[in-house]
């Protein structure tokens, strides 16, 4: 794989985001952005398990036969995902609270069993690790600024209860405006927020696409 | 043997192999996480319950002398209550419920209602809720001052007329947008209190209540 790292991070970053993109995951992405802290969790809960996940099945690739491949994957994904959850529960207990039972649920999240189909059963250990840590990445990137996004729109404030990450005591975060819009943090502002998302990002995707030919006919028309 | 019968096999034994070693992993996170865990949990208890013994004077330790209430019960929820009593020299002072009031808005509500001996109440907190952001949830301490109106009310204060809110006539606020919500914690806590006063002996001496005290069958 020759494929330098930071062309990888940029494929999980934005080219192929499991969440803008692929439309991965998008039940627990929908119902933990109410806050940036919650969002952060999930995120990082979820990029630990994909990383382990990819590792472990690259790892498994030679002796699994593809009959019961599905199987081994669920039994994988859902080992490692009780293991993070434990870890939560001893070291971020708060957030493990906040975030409820959608760290269970990251086992459900199909983000984790396609990469470790279209990928990691089919590349060694070294580009499957990286592949998790850039694919994660991407997801947890987006659930961080749909959390940003939803609080800031419907609390007011950003980066509130930051303390169930760093420990300390209960912080408010940034108060912008007291108060704000209820939408944004009930469901349907999920929906709205993640639609206004992938919007944004192909409209910068469609005028950097445009951007690129017009120089190539203007050279054209000059000859 | 036929070539696909090997399949099986191999296929079954790999599976085995995998969940053995999965099976490992997860339980040595668990030894490893086990007592930061069981710490973690009896914090937060003694965190979430210390408003409810606040200018209060008692030697025991809080969680000492849980008392599990078996489902059904009298209680408000359908799953068993906790009661957590606390003593000065072996004499009571305070008994610290933790119920769950049934008709919040989305799902139950777990609630903390402490009681003193005397039979009124020294706080009521909300430990666990799925009320909607920015209208129930101000029930929650952190957010407003709502849960602080429940401080030394009684079955007598108000008399058992004014134990709803006030859209109902009774004497408690309620929430601008959420009437639901303040409206099954008002009944949880009244609930809470006729327990506590068809049962203030038992509550105190016994270690385990299975079974409803008489005359209280609903």
């Amino acid at each position: 794989m020759g494929i330098p790292f930071f062309d990888r991070l940029k494929t999980g970053l934005w080219d192929e985001n499991p969440g803008l993109v692929q439309l991965l995951g998008l039940c627990p992405l929908l119902a933990v952005t109410t806050t940036f802290v919650n969002g952060l969790g999930l995120g990082i809960a979820t990029l630990a398990v994909l990383v382990t996940s990819n590792a472990l099945v690259s790892a498994t690739r030679r002796w699994i036969q593809p009959q019961i491949r599905i199987p081994i994957y669920v039994l994988i994904i859902a080992s490692l995902v009780t293991c993070i959850e434990l870890i939560f529960k001893a070291w971020f207990p708060d957030l493990d609270r906040s975030l409820g039972i959608f760290i269970p649920l990251i086992v459900t999240n199909c983000a984790i069993v396609a990469r470790a189909e279209v990928f990691a059963s089919r590349n060694s250990l070294g580009p499957s690790i990286v592949d998790g840590f850039v694919m994660g990445s991407g997801f947890a990137l987006l659930l961080m600024v749909l959390g940003a996004f939803r609080e800031l729109l419907g609390q007011g404030s950003l980066f509130a209860g930051l303390e169930m990450v760093l420990g300390g005591t209960a912080q408010r975060g940034l108060v912008i405006v007291d108060g704000g819009w209820l939408l944004a943090i009930l469901p349907p502002g999920a929906f709205f927020s993640l639609a206004l998302a992938i919007a944004a990002k192909n409209m910068f995707d469609r005028r950097r696409e445009q951007a690129r030919r017009i120089p190539d006919s203007a050279t054209r028309q000059t000859r | 043997m036929p070539m696909s019968d090997v399949n099986v096999i191999k296929g079954g034994v790999t599976l085995a192999v995998i969940a053995a070693v999965c099976t490992a992993l997860v339980a040595l996170t668990f030894a490893l996480t086990r007592d930061r865990i069981v710490a973690n949990e009896t914090a937060w208890l003694e965190r979430n319950l210390q408003p409810a013994l606040a200018g209060l004077f008692f030697d025991s330790g809080i969680t000492e002398s849980k008392l599990t209430v078996a489902a059904p019960h009298n209680l408000p929820g359908t799953d068993d209550a906790s009661i957590y009593r606390v003593y000065a020299a072996d004499a009571p002072v305070a008994a610290l419920f933790v119920v769950s009031a049934r008709d919040g808005y989305s799902g139950p509500i777990r609630l903390l209602v402490g009681i003193d001996v005397e039979g009124a109440i020294t706080a009521v907190q909300v430990l666990e809720h799925r009320e909607t952001p920015g209208l129930g949830d101000r029930v929650e301490a952190g957010k407003s001052d709502w849960v602080k109106q429940f401080a030394g009310r009684s079955l007598i204060n108000p008399m058992p007329d004014g134990w709803a809110i006030k859209r109902d006539g009774g004497e408690f606020d309620q929430l601008t947008g959420a009437s639901v919500t303040p409206r099954a914690i008002v009944n949880a806590v009244r609930e809470t209190l006729l327990y506590f006063a068809a049962n203030d002996a038992s509550v105190f001496a016994a270690d385990d209540l299975a079974a409803p005290a008489e005359g209280n069958a609903k």
